[in-house]
């Protein structure tokens, strides 16, 4: 049984840990509060059965709890002084919808402080938000545990040194919030889709939590069309990860990947919730990614795919996103559509920006060698190898050097 | 007579359940779509996530649109996660059927249905 409550806890801690930091505005407090009712749910529940509204239990018994911890702590004058109204019994019932969309949306963004680099941002919302063991999070990010401790420890510590606004945020500070927000999100997701170095490219475990979040967000603002689009940017890539990687553990790119193996069912999801993002009339990133992901997701093959309508949305995207790893990719899909000597020298503006970019170094690579000039391409993948590519890079980028010089060596 | 089998539950716990787990339901789901499908037709939909979904409520005033709205929707609530159609002998043997889906993430609703038309090849 106790498996069926441990989900019911995971699903409601978000929301739960959110108002508990509202009430006590300490992390610390809030998070044991919260363990310390899940332990009494535990008991209770196994022998009663699940309340009726198990958010509105847990909430109550934590609060109790909560309150319990401070009076008894030597913190109580200092916490007391700050916010006595907090302190009035609770009813038990679920707080306002809109109290609570603010109550998580503030968490989150107090898991974004700006003085956390963006690695420690992600790894406080896992250990917060998600209620995930530093061991898991430790391991999510290829490192030891008693580093992830102390970092996620150091992390908090900043935290409470620096005060967020707890009154209701204005349109504009919601606005600002949640762009944050949903940026650390989508930063979760690509740091489990493509870690930076290690031997093991994918780990599902921060994909997986990541689309939890943009679930999450996509659930409490029902009306903006970029949260419903991230979710649906997310679903789209998540639903290649079986086909990304070959049965001997080969990163297989986009082009060559069998599509048979896609997700249909995330891909569906994803096609619904991006059609509800354009009936929202809106324009943003993720709308638009989530549109050029939607075009390789319906495409039957590399052949299929319609590359001048993803041509045009890296265009828009460069609108919005004027970066030159964007505008890489708006040629990318331009050498699909006029060839790799076009897109060669479309390139070439880009040289010095991404001179350490290595998929710059490995898109010229391959457009050298489709256009046959083998000696130049075989230099450019050599080029990606000095920029530190993770091991399943570096298998594919061996093999198109060898191609190279196989090609070389029939002439 | 026809029995709809309605299901139950909170959207996003199946989701969240270790793999185990999950395969114990979804090994219900394939018996029971197994037994339905040697003894005839039978239909099955499976509901995405709340977040998806987009309200045409009544139109507010006499002559004007329906009101087309984005939610929101209590996800934590008990929510409609989807059903099954097929015709049974009697009401005790679609609720046989019924168990065989039945675990602690959904509640399900055994009731009668009048076939209202249409047709759908299956996907």
């Amino acid at each position: 049984m106790s498996d069926w409550l441990e989900v019911t806890f995971t699903l409601h801690r978000p929301r739960a840990l959110a108002a508990l930091i509202r009430m006590f505005r300490d992390i610390d407090i809030a998070e044991e509060a919260f363990a310390d009712a899940c332990l009494k749910a535990l008991i209770v529940w196994t022998n009663d059965g699940e309340p009726r509204d198990p958010l509105a239990w847990l909430l109550t018994t934590a609060r109790n709890s909560g309150l319990d911890h401070v009076r008894k702590s030597q913190r109580r004058a200092a916490i007391l002084s700050r916010h006595v109204e907090e302190f009035k019994p609770v009813p038990a019932e679920t707080p306002d919808p809109d109290e609570m969309r603010d109550d998580v949306l503030r968490l989150l963004f107090i898991c974004c402080h700006p003085e956390l680099e963006r690695r420690d941002q992600i790894a406080i919302a896992l250990r917060v938000v998600l209620g995930l063991s530093v061991d898991e999070i430790a391991s999510g990010f290829l490192i030891k545990p008693k580093t992830m401790e102390q970092r996620i420890t150091r992390a908090k510590k900043k935290i409470a040194s620096n005060p967020v606004a707890f009154e209701t945020p204005s349109p504009a500070e919601r606005g600002a919030r949640l762009g944050e927000v949903s940026l650390m999100v989508y930063l979760m997701f690509s740091e489990g889709w493509s870690t930076s170095a290690g031997p093991k490219q994918i780990k599902f475990t921060l994909c997986e939590e990541a689309i939890r979040l943009a679930r999450l967000l996509a659930a409490l603002f029902p009306a903006m069309g970029e949260q419903a689009a991230l979710l649906a940017l997310l679903l789209f890539q998540h639903a290649r990860r079986r086909a990304r990687i070959d049965p001997e553990g080969k990163l297989v790119a986009l082009d060559d990947q069998d599509r048979s193996l896609w997700d249909r069912a995330n891909i569906a999801e994803a096609t619904g919730l991006l059609q509800k993002a354009h009936r929202t009339g809106h324009q943003g990133v993720y709308i638009i990614q989530a549109a050029i992901a939607a075009t390789h997701a319906h495409a039957a093959s590399v052949d299929h795919t319609d590359w001048a309508s993803i041509e045009s949305h890296y265009a828009a995207l460069y609108a919005l996103q004027p970066t030159p790893v964007v505008r890489l990719n708006q040629i990318a899909a331009q050498a699909k559509l006029h060839g790799p000597i076009y897109a060669l020298k479309a390139m070439e503006p880009l040289a010095q920006e991404l001179s350490t970019y290595r998929w710059y170094h490995a898109m010229r690579g391959g457009l050298l060698q489709e256009a046959g000039d083998h000696h130049a391409a075989i230099a450019a993948f050599e080029t990606v190898m000095t920029h530190r590519p993770t091991t399943p890079e570096r298998v594919v980028i061996t093999e198109r050097i060898k191609i190279s010089q196989e090609s070389l060596r029939g002439m | 007579m026809i029995y709809a089998i309605t299901i139950y539950g909170e959207p996003g716990v199946f989701e969240a359940l270790p793999k185990d787990r999950q395969n114990e339901v979804m090994s219900g789901h394939s018996a029971l779509q197994s037994a339905l499908s040697e003894r005839g037709e039978f239909v099955s939909m499976k509901l995405m996530p709340p977040t998806s979904a987009v309200m045409v409520e009544p139109a507010p005033t006499e002559g004007s649109a329906p009101l087309i709205t984005d939610g929101p929707f209590a996800e934590t609530k008990e929510n409609f996660l989807g059903f099954y159609a097929a015709e049974f002998k009697d009401l005790d043997e679609a609720l046989e059927y019924a168990k065989m889906i039945s675990s602690p993430v959904a509640r399900l609703e055994v009731r009668p249905v009048a076939w209202a038309g249409g047709v759908i090849s299956s996907v």
